[in-house]
């Protein structure tokens, strides 16, 4: 199993090696990462604000004059375990929904989509504002709205894929086998959209943790003393005049994290590629 | 010779690279050498390189490939030692190219004249007003409708056939020294087919125009070429003048193109412990899409009134040109899509009009085979994968039985054991076709309905699934519908036969009446374009000539919908009251006015 993982891993292209590397890098951040801190979240640890890199904080201090350091490698489990958590439950509740309309034919497609199109009409920022207005803000709470605000949007291009799927000569053959439409949607269908899903699932991702920073700005999303990449960028803003290494970091985490994401789903192999 | 030699090609070599980076040649060691005003014609199958040395020609390799050696002259051109600028000079001028699919290579969205003048004009060879007085002039040539006004049209306003017409109206207004034209009929139906030749040979002649014909259809090639060059797998079989050729071929490869093009008759003896009682019954179905209205009939009716029966372990063959609505017949029978009327019968038993309602053992009994392998088989599975399901599904097979039993099938179909993983994208197209083939043989069924198994397959290629096809019929008695556009290989597979014409039974009756004529008009139009294999045929055809004239049609639903093309059409008759359906004396059922005296004997 490692064998072959690992054989697939020596197949992907430059780019691919490098997408994986780096969200291997960060996953063992999340993982990892509050076990390293050097300092605790929250402690003031340093005497000057904005400090540059120096032996005792490699990555300097922030507007408060803690560890950025340990901020980020406490912080890391937030963006990529929400944003990953969240982008995969919007697009497996999307694609569910897209599969169930596409073969379940007008009387079930009309409905969903017109209801998607509502959902996607409500500002995404607004709608979380309300929910955090209402039940306060919970890390359970920021990862529903992430995802029901992503949900519209997979569902939109997994249908359009679905449906014409299910116009293919294959899904008509397996129809006049008389197959039932979970399996003509599970079977058929689905391993054909796969590729095109997973790009979309790195879009989501990305758009899910500019959606959770965005929160955070806003002081809506993880709560202080713990934050998330986002909220190590805001908090720090005001070290932008001064290119402190407090904002860069998270800043440049948040980058790798994302392009890394995408590289990796771009290099797997998919149709194109003639396998 | 080689010094009056217009166009000379000498040891060319085109290389391709695959994904390991290795080179390989595509086509090596082509030679061939035409003189000014002679017709060459590039025979093979696909993957034979004909396309790819067509190309060479025009100073262009594919993505990927290479001209790698040997020289290429086209008139005082040396198309190896041009740049870009020299080969783009040339091209659309001096040589023009014309393609397999006209309707892919006009910009919809432009009209047809902007389109055929452009060459002239990007060549700056005429003013606009004398590029469309010449266009006019060949639109006329080709025998195309409205000549004058035809050029204000757009693409999608036209046919198929016309298209390829108008391409080639594109092509010759700049008076190419050369003319390439890659496969420009094989996209038609036949009655469309020798219409489009004749127009080609009739300004190919007139002009004097030098062209290189490709093909993979001898009989085609024997009406338009002066010389033959037979290619297999990139290299140069036989080549000669075109009636040594198909007279006297000496090579083992063209004998075998020679005789997959002429179909085989493959008769199949009926098993005779079988129960006489059909096991297919079609009875007054209309059928069609949209809505269906108040007067019982959908809104774009497709067949109307078939009645049809097929015996146990009987072939029926179905043909008719696209359009035809013999794709919908299957459609209907696999349930696919409800009839608006009329009632289909499986053993006698009423089958339920759509997919709701069938048992899973009539599912069964009755497999669909699609025309198209590339898309019929799920890419994403293995050829296990898809040959296990069906064996889960209906037998309730599953591990090492049905592995046993997907191992017997692949035998069955002469397809490698090893292929078994194998995803169907490395498969060659007549592996595909067999693997749709042994999908429908994995539910053990009574009735397979084949829809153009053949058509997108080469013709030896088509030729083996045939064979294959009529042993599996003798073996394990199953009755097939054989759906086909291809009139020959209908009369020499199938008991019986029913043509179609705009979704309408036009004749019907079994083989043996259709070897001798009289025909019913369409029946007679469709076995006489099909191309005979000798020099001539083309000019003594009688198929596809102008019907004569008739006064307007009177507004009756029933009336003859073959009338605006019929050859024996009666005015005051056809054109007025609706045709009845009577028995010929040699046995079949026409839909037509005339009995036996006044139709085309041939």
């Amino acid at each position: 199993m490692i064998a072959g993982a690992f054989h697939r891993a020596m197949a992907l292209s430059v780019s691919g090696k490098i997408g994986l590397a780096l969200m291997l890098f960060w996953l063992l951040i999340a993982l990892f990462g509050p076990m390293l801190a050097p300092y605790p979240v929250g402690a003031f640890v340093a005497y000057d604000v904005f400090d540059g890199s120096s032996a005792a904080h490699w990555l300097g201090s922030d507007y408060l004059g803690r560890d950025v350091l340990s901020r980020l490698l406490s912080g890391a489990r937030y963006t990529v375990g929400l944003a990953a958590a969240a982008a995969m439950l919007a697009s497996a509740a999307g694609t569910a929904l897209a599969l169930t309309a596409a073969v379940g034919g007008p009387k079930i497609d009309e409905p969903l989509s017109r209801f998607m199109d509502m959902l996607i009409s409500i500002p995404s920022k607004i709608f979380s504002l309300v929910l955090v207005a209402a039940f306060g803000s919970s890390l359970p709470l920021l990862l529903l709205i992430a995802a029901i605000t992503y949900v519209p949007g997979n569902y939109r291009i997994a249908r359009a894929l679905a449906v014409n799927l299910a116009q293919m000569d294959y899904v008509q053959v397996a129809k006049t086998r008389g197959e039932g439409r979970f399996h003509i949607a599970t079977a058929e269908i689905l391993p054909n959209m796969i590729h095109p899903l997973l790009a979309d699932f790195g879009l989501r991702f990305v758009f899910i943790v500019l959606l959770l920073s965005g929160l955070s700005f806003l002081g809506l999303g993880v709560q202080p003393p713990d934050a998330d990449l986002g909220s190590l960028v805001r908090e720090n803003i005001s070290g932008l005049g001064e290119g402190a290494l407090a904002i860069i970091a998270p800043a440049v985490a948040i980058a790798t994290l994302t392009v890394g994401v995408n590289l990796l789903i771009d290099a797997l192999p998919g149709r194109s590629k003639g396998r | 010779m080689t010094a009056m030699a217009h166009v000379e090609v000498n040891n060319l070599t085109v290389t391709a690279r695959n994904a390991a980076g290795e080179t390989f040649p595509i086509v090596s060691g082509i030679d061939f050498a035409l003189k000014r005003g002679e017709v060459l014609a590039l025979i093979g199958e696909s993957g034979s390189g004909k396309t790819t040395i067509a190309l060479t020609l025009l100073g262009h390799a594919r993505p990927g490939a290479t001209i790698a050696a040997g020289s290429i002259r086209v008139g005082d051109a040396d198309l190896r030692a041009l740049d870009a600028k020299g080969l783009a000079h040339l091209r659309g001028n001096r040589i023009a190219y014309i393609a397999q699919s006209a309707a892919a290579a006009f910009n919809p969205s432009r009209t047809i004249m902007d389109q055929v003048v452009e060459p002239a004009l990007v060549h700056g060879l005429m003013s606009r007003a004398t590029a469309e007085a010449k266009a006019v002039e060949l639109f006329g040539a080709l025998a195309l409708p409205f000549p004058d006004t035809i050029g204000a049209r757009y693409p999608h306003q036209l046919s198929g056939g016309q298209l390829q017409r108008l391409m080639a109206a594109m092509a010759l207004i700049t008076d190419p020294e050369l003319v390439i034209l890659d496969e420009p009929t094989t996209a038609l139906d036949v009655t469309t087919q020798i219409e489009v030749l004749r127009a080609f040979k009739a300004v190919v002649l007139e002009r004097g125009a030098t062209a290189i014909y490709v093909s993979h259809d001898l009989a085609v090639v024997a009406q338009m070429a002066d010389q033959i060059v037979v290619l297999n797998q990139g290299r140069i079989r036989e080549a000669g003048a075109a009636a040594q050729i198909l007279h006297s071929p000496a090579d083992d490869y063209t004998r075998t193109l020679m005789a997959a093009a002429r179909p085989a008759i493959r008769p199949t003896p009926r098993q005779a412990d079988l129960p006489a009682a059909p096991l297919l019954e079609i009875r007054g179905v209309t059928a069609g899409y949209g809505r269906i209205g108040k007067d019982g009939q959908p809104r774009v009716p497709v067949l109307r009134d078939i009645n049809l029966t097929i015996e146990r372990g009987a072939t029926l063959g179905v043909i008719g040109e696209s359009g035809s609505g013999k794709s919908t017949i299957a459609r209907l029978v696999a349930g696919l899509l409800p009839p608006a009327s009329g009632q289909v019968l499986l053993d006698g038993e009423p089958l339920p009009p759509g997919l709701a309602g069938r048992s899973r053992e009539q599912f069964r009994r009755v497999q669909l085979v699609f025309q198209n392998a590339d898309t019929a088989l799920n890419p994403a599975h293995s050829v296990g994968r898809i040959l296990e399901r069906p064996l889960a599904f209906y037998h309730g097979l599953t591990g090492n039985a049905a592995h046993m039993r997907v191992l017997e099938l692949m035998d069955l179909i002469r397809l490698p054991r090893n292929l078994i993983d194998r995803n169907v994208g490395g498969l060659s197209g007549g592996q595909k076709q067999r693997v749709n083939l042994a999908r429908a043989l994995a539910a053990d069924p009574q009735l397979i309905l084949c829809d153009e198994v053949t058509s997108a397959l080469d013709t030896v290629v088509g030729a083996a699934i045939l064979d294959l096809m009529a042993e599996l019929r003798r073996e394990l008695g199953i009755a097939t519908m054989f759906i086909s556009h291809d009139i020959s290989t209908v009369r020499a597979i199938c008991d019986d036969i029913l043509v179609l014409y705009s979704g309408t039974m036009v004749e019907t009756g079994p083989r043996a009446a259709f070897q001798t004529s009289p025909f019913h008009p369409y029946t007679d139009l469709l076995i006489g374009s099909v191309p005979e294999m000798r020099a001539g045929w083309l000019e003594e055809s009688h198929a596809g000539r102008a019907p004569p004239p008739v006064g307007a049609a009177s507004d009756h639903p029933d009336l003859c919908r073959f009338l605006p093309r019929c050859a024996v059409r009666v005015d005051g008759l056809c054109n007025i009251t609706p045709p009845p359906r009577h028995p010929l004396a040699k046995g079949s059922r026409i839909l037509c006015h005339h009995g036996d005296e006044g139709l085309i004997p041939s």
